[in-house]
């Protein structure tokens, strides 16, 4: 768990995620886009996410396929929520989604 | 282009359980919103999963069998008629030793692009998965496997 914690708390790799949850599936050349940083750098990025189990790769040719991988983040929810307030949980946030989107 | 998604996991346990809690009926039922699945896996036998009132969820067959490390089924729903229209997906399980822990690993995919059936699974796999490691790891599953996700 303190993998999962260390690979999210850094801006650049939340975004790696936001970018496979928009499109599962990317290659290393194509998550290099709009990242402005090396190709190096989102090696290694990538490298601590995978580590972590937060991203899942396949190989594909001599290419790789980056797949988000959510179950760490919903052992972590799992743990500190409980039986009766998932559903609560969620219309809060549906609530906020909704109300911000009415502000923009 | 095709939909896809791939979900890991490592639990601590061994081989021979991890089989049994992928196929074995009152294991699944533990971890699985309730639902329950009939097979006699082996290739070419029909699969189906079951609500725990005996609806059919979803059905398909076995196309590879490989005990204790490989398991494909077709796949499809039979209880939403927009998710039936799709036809077949194709559902890899795939498990590897790794130190004293296991990988289990589930590739879900469909030839459609923008496939909904695999959308529709998604909310539910990170959920059966955590449910599982938990049953496996400390005898108990996640208090809240029982309710189904809301899709």
């Amino acid at each position: 768990m303190d993998a999962v914690f260390r690979a999210l708390a850094d801006p650049s790799r939340r975004r790696l995620l936001d970018r496979l949850q928009a499109q599962n599936g990317q290659s290393l050349n194509e998550l290099c886009e709009q990242m402005a940083m090396t190709r190096q750098a989102v090696t290694k990025h990538l490298a601590i996410l995978e580590a972590a189990n937060l991203i899942a790769t396949v190989r594909k040719g001599r290419e790789k396929e980056h797949y988000l991988n959510p179950v760490p983040i919903n052992d972590i929810a799992e743990r500190w929520i409980g039986k009766f307030e998932r559903g609560r949980l969620v219309a809060l946030a549906d609530l906020k989604r909704k109300l911000e989107r009415e502000v923009k | 282009m095709s939909t896809k998604f791939v979900y890991v996991t490592y639990i601590r346990t061994t081989p021979q359980k991890l089989w049994d809690a992928l196929t074995k009926p009152e294991f699944i039922k533990q971890y699985w919103f309730n639902m329950t699945q009939e097979c006699d896996w082996k290739v070419g036998a029909s699969w189906k999963m079951l609500f725990s009132d005996g609806r059919i969820a979803d059905g398909g067959e076995v196309l590879e069998i490989d005990p204790p490390r490989r398991l494909v089924l077709r796949w499809h729903n039979e209880f939403r008629p927009e998710l039936k229209a799709e036809g077949d997906s194709r559902c890899v399980y795939d498990l590897e030793q790794d130190g004293d822990v296991m990988k289990l690993t589930i590739t879900h995919s469909s030839e459609r692009d923008n496939a909904k059936l695999i959308e529709a699974v998604s909310g539910g796999w990170p959920r059966i998965l955590s449910s599982l490691k938990s049953l496996l790891e400390t005898g108990k599953p996640m208090p809240l496997s029982h309710q189904a996700p809301k899709t």
